[in-house]
């Protein structure tokens, strides 16, 4: 069964198709950074959220891509996200569902970023997951499909949105996270005393707000700071970020017995965190070893792969799709139906 | 008038304070730099307001609306908005019909497209440890919501 997939929850507008027998077949991604020849040239960034415009033109780009026309089911996601961004793709995948006579079912966003490491082919359950990106710091137990248990999440600002507001501060672009990891990679992470929010006390939850004073505090006593300062001062606060997520990490993975850890969304490509929950996988208190399992790159941000494999492995599993279904901003993933 | 907090936890009781007493509709901007509190202040208010639960960053999703018993409450984060008019992509017109809490950060960067704001909070670091909140009237019925009086100048800066 072939599923198309759409995604346009937030920023990016991705559509996939993904065969229940054959896996992915062929996807195709408008980003903001991504400047495409059929758009000519450049978009403004006024329309950066304008999924509308993209949707049409990303399908067609897709059926020449795999050669298929028509789908047998359509999978779109149907929260959480901004609404209006939602709406669209999903009146989309009505649209196209009546065309064609196919099906059309709602997809959690986030149970997505969870399952993008299986378009590897594994199935990594069950597990502790961590998603951690612009928009999102949460843990997440996962059993199996469907069967989720939320562990803990952010009690205020993403991780990933954490470093790019701290990039800002620093005076670099906006998203700045990856280009803050660069500045990191040649200061040192002991130059600076930066907190590490929540970690004194128990519990799964995060917290990252607290952080960007702290961050504008130490910034604000150098200033004007030097390159090795400003190189010291990323480190600093990367090591902060890190260590957090990496501690939380280890206890989730303690208080679940999970032998399995599970990493998606953009900031799960950093380098430092990568090395770190490497230690954790591999340190010595571990009685058995514990295996990390992260999508490619290129699924660690919003992608409509991950949304057509969701689809195509809940209709796999004998979900038959309600004819309507509502469209969430919020939408818990503890309330999932899987059949 | 001017407050001054010595802690986060000064700045989300007066956030609180705000969110208990004030009465929609109600549209507050609350300004000033990465890092100066605005986080702690809009939680506290969201708090007041009788918002359950966690209140998130809306940096992502620019908006993240929430339903009280007292009505509901838009929190809006416009810092990731590069042009007024992408308000539009995102359905404000909707919002706009119902008598809501509005709290709006980076309302710079929404001029043109927001509604007229009753308060305008603007956030400062003094000195380390140390913030001053500026508040500026902009309608005269937002002058019964606010919390203790203000501190005196000799607190100021």
């Amino acid at each position: 069964m072939r599923v198309l997939g759409i995604e346009s929850s937030c920023d990016e507008t991705g559509l996939a198709l993904y065969d229940t027998q054959g896996g992915l077949l062929g996807e195709v991604l408008f980003s903001q950074i991504d400047i495409h020849a059929p758009y000519g040239g450049v978009v403004p960034e006024l329309a950066s959220r304008d999924h509308v415009r993209r949707l049409p033109l990303l399908l067609r780009e897709l059926q020449q891509q795999t050669g298929v026309e028509r789908p047998d089911a359509i999978a779109v996601t149907a929260g959480p996200g901004l609404m209006g961004a939602l709406l669209v793709g999903v009146s989309f995948a009505r649209a196209l569902g009546f065309a064609w006579g196919v099906p059309v079912l709602p997809v959690h966003h986030l149970e997505g970023h969870l399952l993008a490491p299986l378009l590897e082919g594994e199935a990594p359950f069950p597990a502790v997951a961590l998603l951690v990106s612009g928009g999102h710091t949460l843990l997440m137990e996962v059993r199996g499909l469907g069967d989720y248990t939320l562990l803990g999440e952010t009690l205020d600002d993403a991780a990933g949105e954490a470093f790019d507001k701290a990039a800002k501060m620093m005076g670099l672009a906006y998203p700045g996270g990856p280009i803050l990891a660069q500045w990191a990679e040649r200061g040192d992470p002991t130059a600076f005393a930066l907190p590490r929010p929540l970690l004194d006390r128990p519990g799964l939850d995060f917290s990252f707000s607290g952080l960007k004073t702290a961050f504008r505090y130490a910034l604000d006593k150098v200033r004007p700071a030097s390159d090795q300062q400003l190189a010291d001062l990323a480190a600093s606060f990367q090591a902060a970020v890190v260590e957090t997520l990496a501690e939380k990490c280890r206890r989730a993975l303690g208080q679940t017995g999970h032998r399995r850890l599970i990493v998606a969304g953009g900031v799960g490509a950093n380098k430092a965190l990568r090395s770190r929950l490497a230690d954790l996988a591999s340190g010595a208190r571990n009685r058995e070893p514990i295996a990390l399992h992260y999508p490619r790159l290129s699924h660690c941000t919003d992608n409509g792969a991950m949304i057509a494999l969701v689809g195509g492995l809940r209709l796999a599993g004998g979900l038959v799709p309600a004819p309507d279904f509502p469209v969430r901003a919020r939408w818990p993933m503890e309330s999932l139906e899987t059949r | 008038m001017g407050w001054s907090f010595p802690d986060p936890e000064a700045c989300h009781a007066w956030g609180k304070g705000l969110g208990e007493t004030l009465t929609i509709p109600a549209v507050i901007f609350l300004e000033g730099d990465l890092g100066v509190g605005k986080t702690t202040l809009a939680q506290g208010v969201l708090r007041g307001f009788g918002v359950p639960g966690r209140v998130k960053s809306p940096t992502y999703t620019l908006i993240e609306s929430y339903a009280t018993a007292h009505g509901p409450a838009l929190h809006l984060d416009l810092y990731r908005l590069s042009d007024g008019e992408e308000l539009e992509f995102l359905g404000i017109r909707d919002y706009l019909d119902e008598a809501a809490l509005w709290l709006i950060e980076w309302p710079e960067r929404g001029v043109g497209f927001l509604p007229e704001p009753d308060l305008r909070l603007r956030l400062s670091i003094a000195s380390p440890g140390h913030h001053r909140l500026e508040v500026l009237l902009a309608t005269a019925r937002a002058a019964s919501w606010l919390p203790f009086p203000p501190a005196g100048e000799e607190h100021d800066g």
